[in-house]
């Protein structure tokens, strides 16, 4: 074991920074995706109502790994028809989209529960004194719905970040697909998924035990 | 305090439905500058319903409600703008939880550029001493009794500086040792002139400051009069019925 990580340690953490950058990456997006998707799906307008819960429903319906080979493979290929034969997405791109996807479509439920979590009478009071919705909902119901969504919004980053190492079927460097060259070359898989493991295990570890400190942060003077 | 005549609030053949249950179903009402309206009648009689119609927190099925001559149920009006001008104080207070005092009364007025954030703290903290909570300013509202959260509710919705006020059962959600200084910082409001509409349960508040009181069951208007008319002679059987109950 201590060979193993004498000789792969500086592939290891390259690898462990690229399942950080993919995870990143699709927070960020899916962070975005889930708020819009989210609202849609809080409103009166029905065609948004409809058009939000598709997206929910379609991508939650989906495993991850058929979304990550339909992006990676079937949509270049779809575009290339077109005569765009150039058209090329890197595991990165694709890997990128297929999670914050997927990670959105449960962010926009964890908004959309914390939206309505908020009584409906902070709303009501809000439009009372002449606010529009949308300044109701940005200056009332999202700041404190927010609290309430923070547990939940931690639990789906810890779950798309181990579902970065889905992503090694397309071929993308992170952790879980460098462990398995690891394994290849060194022909000692219990010491090499061992290492793998525990690295997936230390970063999870203190990425949630700065989310209970942010969390409590946040909820003091409540 | 009665009115002294101009006409603030005109409900025409006013009619509510929630789904197929008709909640009110025909409704006609003025509320004139200055008058003290009480409503009162059973659960269930449409009180609340017409109080929330008349700012538009419930959509009406039919029927006109004109605030200041202003067509309140056509889309076409502004209904943020006319809001601005009629305060409404709820049951459960409604402050916003994660703002302190202050904040909860500046938000909107700021927002809504009527008023500069100074111009708005100086007059929050002014409403502030007028409820008695001059101290609360940098308080959060789950540092409040029921009693001071209402009263903060009250200067919030005071803060825009309306021309009319709502109450929808301002008391009840009170413990009863708090319903005084609740109705005493609105005894203030109807001395002062304020055109008030008020869903209470409280007799006694009726009695003392109220210019007309409007019994209503069934999502109809039984019988109005003033506080003698109605609590000393009642007219109608259901009013004297639901008053031998209340009384």
């Amino acid at each position: 074991m201590v060979m193993i990580i004498q000789t792969y340690w500086e592939m290891l953490l390259k690898a462990m920074g690229q399942t950080l950058l993919l995870c990143l990456l699709s927070l960020v997006f899916a962070s975005v995706i889930g708020m819009i998707f989210g609202l849609m799906n809080v409103g009166h307008n029905r065609a948004l109502n409809f058009i939000g819960t598709v997206y929910v429903d379609a991508v939650r319906g989906v495993p991850l790994i058929v979304l990550a080979y339909f992006i990676f493979f079937g949509i270049p290929a779809a575009i290339q028809g077109l005569g765009f034969s150039d058209f090329r997405l890197t595991a990165l791109q694709a890997g990128t989209i297929a999670l914050s996807m997927n990670c959105g479509a449960y962010m926009a439920e964890i908004v959309r529960a914390g939206i309505q979590s908020v009584d409906r009478g902070q709303m009501e009071a809000g439009r009372s004194l002449g606010l529009s919705y949308g300044a109701g909902m940005a200056l009332i119901v999202v700041p404190q719905a927010i609290r309430t969504m923070i547990p939940s919004i931690i639990n789906q980053f810890i779950i798309t970040l181990k579902d970065t190492s889905i992503l090694s079927v397309i071929g993308f460097p992170e952790l879980t697909n460098v462990g398995k060259t690891v394994m290849g070359n060194t022909f000692r898989p219990l010491q090499a998924w061992a290492i793998v493991g525990i690295m997936y295990l230390v970063v999870i570890t203190i990425l949630s035990k700065v989310s209970k400190r942010i969390e409590r942060r946040v909820n003091r003077g409540r | 305090m009665a009115g002294n005549g101009a006409v603030k609030i005109s409900v025409k053949n006013l009619k509510k439905n929630f789904g197929s249950l008709e909640v009110l179903k025909d409704i006609s009402l003025e509320v004139t500058e200055g008058e003290v309206v009480v409503l009162i009648g059973p659960s269930g009689s449409g009180k609340s319903t017409l109080l929330r119609c008349l700012n538009q927190l419930e959509k009406v099925t039919s029927g006109q409600i004109l605030v200041d001559g202003c067509d309140v149920t056509d889309k076409h009006t502004n209904i943020n703008k006319v809001r601005e001008n009629i305060g409404m104080v709820f049951q459960h207070f409604n402050l916003f939880n994660h703002l302190s005092v202050l904040n909860n009364m500046t938000l909107a007025p700021v927002h809504l550029k009527t008023l500069s954030k100074e111009e708005a703290k100086e007059k929050a903290l002014q409403l502030l001493t007028r409820v008695g909570l001059a101290d609360k300013a940098e308080a959060f509202p789950s540092q409040l009794s029921g009693g001071q959260k209402q009263r903060v509710a009250i200067a919030r919705a005071l803060e825009m500086n309306p021309d009319i006020m709502l109450f929808d059962e301002p008391t009840s959600a009170l413990d009863p040792e708090m319903v005084g200084e609740v109705l005493a910082v609105m005894k203030e409001l109807a001395k002062d002139g304020m055109t008030m509409v008020v869903v209470t349960h409280e007799i006694g508040f009726a009695r003392e400051v109220a210019d007309r009181v409007i019994f209503m069951e069934g999502g109809y208007i039984v019988e109005e009069g003033t506080p003698d008319e109605i609590f000393n002679h009642a007219k109608e059987p259901r009013t004297i019925d639901f008053l031998s109950k209340v009384l």
